[in-house]
C-alpha cells in the first residue's frame, strides 16, 4: 500500500526546450511537492477526524443521561490506571519518531528495534483496554446497559481497532525490514505509518480528556 | 543492515502468489485493469444499468399510484421499492456516474497519464460493485431483507431491534451495511481524485487554469471525504442498535432519534452537492464549446463552486424544520439556506452570460445543457421556497418536496449526464452519437420529465403525502397522478431511445467517425486521438493559458474576431509521431478485485452474525492487501 504509484513517470525526452522541461522530467515531481502517498494519508486522516468526531459528539450529547440502571463513570473509572496506559501509548509516538530517524539515516537494526518497540507499546495499551473492558463488563456495564455503555464502548472500541490496525501495520513493516525489503529509499513508508500512528495517539488524547478527565455534569 | 542488498532484494525474490495479469485486451482485462479510462467506462456502464433498475422501481411505484386505491403493490412492497429507488439513484447512479466522468476525463483534462493511485482506483470501483451486489442480493427470495425504511432510514423505525417488531426482516441491516460498503468505495475514489488533481497537473496547468469540471470534481471529492465518515458512524449506530442492543436512538433509555437526523443530514446535504456539482461542471464545459466563447466569469464560477462546498455544511437542518428545533435554530438554518442560493444563482447567470451573443450550435449536448439550466433553476427556486420555514412546514413530507429534488437531481444532474454523454462519448469510443436520434431523445426527455415532476408540485400543495402507498379518490389528486405516471413512462421511452442511440452509433459503429476534436473543443482531452491511447499523452502537454488548446488553434485580430491559426499550433503537430514506446504504465492487477470482494462475506457476516463468513472475508481481505503491498506498481518486461 505504501508504495509510490507515480504513473506519469518515465516522461519522454524534452522536445519544446523551454524552461518547463526540467520539472516535467523528474519522475517523482508532483505539482505540490508532496508525494502522492503522503498527501493521500493526510486526506484520509482528515476524513477519519470526522469519523471520530461523530462518535465523540454522540458521547458528549449523551453524557450524564444515565436513564435507568447500570454503573456510571464514577463507579467504574480508575483514572490512575488509564493514565498509565495512556502514557504508554503516548510514549509509542516517541519510539515511532526514533524508527523514522533510524531509517532515514539507514540504520536498519535500530529501525527494527524501534518499530517493534512501538508495536509493543501499542499492544500494551490495547492490553490495558482489554483489561478495562473486562473489568467494566464484570461490574455490569455492557453496550446495552445504558447510553453510557453504548457510547463508551463504541467510541473507545473503534479507537482500539485503529490502534490494532496500526500494530499490524508496524509489524508488517518490521517483517519487511527483517527480510531486507525496507531499504532506506523507502523511508517514506515508515513516515506514513508514523503519520497514522501519531494521529491515533492524538485522537486518544482527545478521547481520554473528554471521557475520563472532564467532570460529569451534575457530579 | 546492508542497504545495497536491501535494495536489490526488493526487485529479485518477490514471492509470486498469483500470476501477474498482463492482458490489456479481452474480457478478462476488464477485471484486472488499472487504466483510469477503462475504470471510468465501467463506472458509467454500472451507473447506467442502475439508472434503468432504479427507473423500473420508480415505474412500479407510479403504476401503484396511477389510480386511487391502487392494488399493483402491497404496502410493504411499496416501502421496499421507494427505499431502493432512492438508495439506488443516490448511491448507485448519481455518485458513480459523476465518478465515471471524473475518472475518464480528469486525468485527460489536466494532462496526466493516469490517476495517482491506479490500483486504488480499481479497488474503489470493485467495492462499489460489491456493495451494489450486496444491496441487491437482498431481493433474492427467502432472504427477506429488502431495505424498507427509506433511503434516509430514520430512527427509531430502522434502529429498533427486530425482536420489538419494527421492520421485520433484515431490511435495515442490508441497507446500513451496504451503504457503509459503498462509502468505502466513494471515499477511496475521492482521495484519489484529490491527490490526482492537486499533484498530477501538467507543467503550467495551474489551479486557475484547470477546466471547471476538474474544479467541481475537486470540491466534490473534498465533500465526499468529509461527509462519508459521518453517515458511516450514523449507520454503525443504527446497525448496533438493531443488532447488539446499543441505545443510541432508543428514547426509553434517553437516546435521541434526532441525533440520527442531524448526523444523516450533516452527511445528506453535502451529498446533495456531491450529486449536483459534477453536473454543473459538465455543463460548464459544454456551454463554452457550443457557444464558441470562453466561460463567462471563470473565476466566479470556480469560487461559487467552492462557496457552495463550504456553505453546504451549514444548511443541513432545513431538512428538519418540523422536528421542533426551536425558533433560533430554524431561523439560522433558514437564512443559511437562502444564502446558499446566492452562489448557485451566480452560476446560472454565468452560464447565461456564456451563451449570450455566442455563436451557439444547438447540438444535443447543448440542448441538454440548456435544459439543465432551465430545470435546475426551477428546482432551485422551489428550494428557496423551502428555506421559508412556515412554507416549508406546509410542504414537508408532501409531493412538493419530491418535485423539488427531482427538478434539482434529475433536471440537474441527469440532464447534465445525458449532455455529457453526447459531448464526450465520441472521445471515449471514437464515434459520434446520432444527432437526429439525440434530439428526439432530448425533447421526449424534457416533455416526459416535466409531465412527471411538474404536477407533483401541485399534488404536494394539494396535500398528497410522500411515501404513502395509496390515496383515496375524491381528493382531487386522480388526474394529476395519472399525468405523473404517463410522464414516467415517457422518460422510460426517452431513456430507451438513448440506449438505442448508443447501440446503433457505437456498438454497431453506424455513427460518424469522431476524429480528435469534433466540437472544436477548448480543453486538453480534445488534443489527443479518439479513443485516447492507453498512455493518454505521448508528450506531456505544456500549458500556457486557460483553455490552452483553444489558444493553440485560434487567435484574435484587432477587432476581437477569431482567426484560425495555421495547423501545427496544437500539441505534437510539430513533432514526429510518437508511438508511446517507452512510457511506463501501471500494470494490471487482480488484487483490487480480490480485496473488494473480501468485503462481501464480511457484509453477510454482519447481517447474519456468523463467524465463518467473517473469517473468510478477513482472510481474503488480508491476502489481497499483502499481495497488493508486495506487488510493484509497474512490472517490467
Amino acid at each position: 500500500m505504501a508504495t509510490i504509484e507515480q504513473t506519469a513517470a518515465g516522461s519522454t525526452p524534452a522536445t519544446t526546450g523551454d524552461d518547463h522541461a526540467a520539472g516535467a522530467h523528474d519522475p517523482h515531481a508532483t505539482s505540490t511537492g508532496v508525494t502522492h502517498t503522503k498527501l493521500a494519508m493526510w486526506i484520509f486522516l482528515a476524513s477519519d477526524c470526522l469519523f471520530f468526531g461523530a462518535f465523540i459528539s454522540a458521547y458528549m450529547l449523551y453524557r450524564g443521561r444515565n436513564v435507568g440502571s447500570g454503573p456510571t463513570q464514577r463507579d467504574l473509572f480508575d483514572i490512575p490506571f488509564t493514565s498509565a496506559t495512556s502514557f504508554i501509548l503516548l510514549m509509542s509516538s516517541l519510539t515511532m519518531v526514533l524508527a523514522l530517524a533510524a531509517i532515514q539515516r539507514g540504520d536498519h537494526r535500530r529501525v527494527r528495534i524501534w518499530l517493534l518497540a512501538t508495536a509493543l507499546l501499542g499492544a500494551t495499551f490495547i492490553g490495558g483496554q482489554v483489561f478495562e473492558f473486562t473489568e467494566f463488563t464484570r461490574e455490569g456495564l455492557h453496550v446495552d446497559t445504558s447510553l453510557f455503555g453504548s457510547t463508551f464502548f463504541l467510541l473507545t472500541g473503534f479507537h482500539g481497532a485503529h490502534v490494532t490496525i496500526g500494530i499490524i501495520w508496524l509489524l508488517s513493516l518490521w517483517g519487511m525490514s527483517s527480510r531486507g525489503r525496507l531499504p532506506q529509499a523507502k523511508a517514506e513508508s515508515v513516515e506514513i505509518a508514523g503519520l497514522y500512528w501519531h494521529f491515533v495517539d492524538v485522537v486518544w488524547i482527545v478521547i481520554f480528556t473528554i471521557i475520563y478527565l472532564v467532570p460529569q455534569p451534575g457530579s | 543492515m546492508t542497504t545495497v542488498s536491501d535494495a536489490l532484494r526488493t526487485t529479485v525474490d518477490r514471492p509470486i502468489v498469483l500470476r501477474r495479469p498482463n492482458a490489456t485486451t479481452g474480457a478478462w482485462s476488464w477485471f484486472t485493469t488499472v487504466d483510469h479510462k477503462k475504470i471510468g467506462i465501467m463506472y458509467g456502464a454500472a451507473a447506467l444499468l442502475f439508472f434503468v433498475i432504479g427507473g423500473i422501481e420508480a415505474l412500479l411505484i407510479r403504476l401503484q399510484l396511477f389510480q386511487p386505491n391502487g392494488s399493483v403493490l402491497t404496502a410493504s412492497q411499496y416501502n421496499e421499492l421507494f427505499t431502493m429507488h432512492g438508495t439506488t439513484m443516490v448511491f448507485l447512479v448519481g455518485m458513480p456516474m459523476a465518478v465515471a466522468f471524473g475518472n475518464y476525463f480528469v486525468p485527460l483534462m489536466i494532462g496526466a497519464r493516469d490517476v495517482a493511485f491506479p490500483r486504488l482506483n480499481a479497488f474503489g470501483f470493485w467495492v462499489v460493485c460489491a456493495g451494489a451486489i450486496f444491496l441487491y442480493s437482498s431481493f433474492i427470495p427467502g432472504i427477506n431483507g429488502v431495505p424498507n425504511g427509506g433511503w434516509f432510514g430514520y430512527t427509531p423505525l430502522t434502529s429498533t431491534p427486530i425482536s420489538q417488531g419494527f421492520l421485520p426482516g433484515h431490511g435495515p441491516d442490508f441497507w446500513s451495511v451496504g451503504i457503509i460498503m459503498l462509502g468505502i468505495g466513494s471515499t477511496t475514489s475521492a482521495i484519489n481524485f484529490i491527490v490526482t488533481i492537486l499533484n498530477m497537473r501538467a507543467p503550467g496547468m495551474t489551479l486557475m487554469r484547470m477546466p471547471v469540471f476538474v474544479w467541481m470534481m475537486l470540491v466534490v471529492a473534498f465533500l465526499t471525504v468529509f461527509a462519508m465518515p459521518i453517515i458511516t458512524v450514523a449507520l454503525i449506530m443504527v446497525f448496533t442498535d438493531r443488532n447488539f442492543g446499543t441505545l443510541f436512538f432508543a428514547p426509553a433509555a434517553g437516546g435521541d432519534p434526532l441525533l440520527y437526523q442531524h448526523l444523516f443530514w450533516l452527511f445528506g446535504h453535502p451529498e446533495v452537492y456531491i450529486l449536483i456539482l459534477p453536473g454543473m461542471g459538465i455543463v460548464s464545459e459544454i456551454l463554452p464549446v457550443a457557444s464558441r466563447k470562453p466561460l463567462f466569469g471563470y473565476a466566479v464560477v470556480v469560487f461559487s463552486g467552492i462557496a457552495i462546498g463550504f456553505l453546504g455544511w451549514g444548511v443541513w437542518a432545513h431538512h428538519m424544520f418540523t422536528t421542533g428545533l426551536g425558533p433560533v435554530a430554524i431561523s439560522a438554518f433558514g437564512l443559511s439556506t437562502m444564502l446558499i442560493a446566492v452562489p448557485t444563482g451566480v452560476k446560472i447567470f454565468n452560464w447565461l452570460g456564456t451563451v449570450f451573443r455566442g455563436s451557439v450550435r444547438l447540438t444535443t449536448a447543448m440542448l441538454f445543457s440548456l435544459g439543465f439550466i432551465a430545470m435546475f433553476t426551477i428546482g432551485g427556486l422551489s428550494g428557496v421556497m423551502h428555506s421559508i420555514v412556515p412554507a416549508d412546514s406546509q410542504q414537508t413530507d408532501t409531493y412538493f418536496v419530491v418535485a423539488h429534488f427531482h427538478y434539482v437531481l434529475f433536471g440537474g444532474l441527469i440532464f447534465a449526464v445525458f449532455g455529457g454523454m453526447y459531448y464526450w462519448l465520441p472521445k471515449v469510443f471514437g464515434r459520434m452519437l446520432d444527432e437526429r436520434i439525440g434530439k428526439i431523445n432530448f425533447w421526449t426527455m424534457l416533455v416526459g420529465f416535466n409531465l412527471t415532476f411538474f404536477p407533483m408540485h401541485l399534488l404536494g400543495l394539494y396535500g398528497q403525502p410522500r411515501r404513502t402507498y395509496r390515496y383515496d379518490t375524491g381528493l382531487g389528486w386522480d388526474g394529476l397522478n395519472q399525468a405523473v405516471t404517463i410522464g414516467g413512462f415517457v422518460i422510460a421511452v426517452s431513456t430507451l431511445i438513448f440506449v438505442v442511440n448508443v447501440i446503433v452509433s457505437i456498438t454497431m459503429k453506424r455513427g460518424a467517425v469522431a476524429g480528435d476534436d469534433p466540437w472544436d473543443g477548448r480543453s486538453l482531452e480534445w488534443s489527443i486521438s479518439s479513443p485516447p491511447p492507453e498512455y493518454n499523452f505521448a508528450e506531456v502537454p505544456e500549458v500556457e493559458a486557460r483553455d490552452d488548446f483553444w489558444h493553440r488553434k485560434y487567435t484574435e485580430d484587432d477587432d476581437g474576431r477569431l482567426l484560425a491559426l495555421p495547423k501545427g499550433g496544437a500539441y505534437g503537430d510539430d513533432e514526429p509521431a510518437h508511438d508511446g514506446h517507452g512510457i511506463h504504465l501501471p500494470s494490471p492487477s487482480i488484487y483490487p478485485l480480490v480485496m473488494a470482494f473480501g468485503l462481501l462475506p464480511i457484509g453477510y457476516a454482519a447481517v447474519y452474525q456468523s463467524w465463518i463468513p467473517l473469517l473468510v472475508g478477513l482472510l481474503v481481505l488480508l491476502f489481497g492487501m499483502y499481495a497488493w503491498g508486495i506487488e510493484p506498481t509497474t512490472e517490467d518486461g
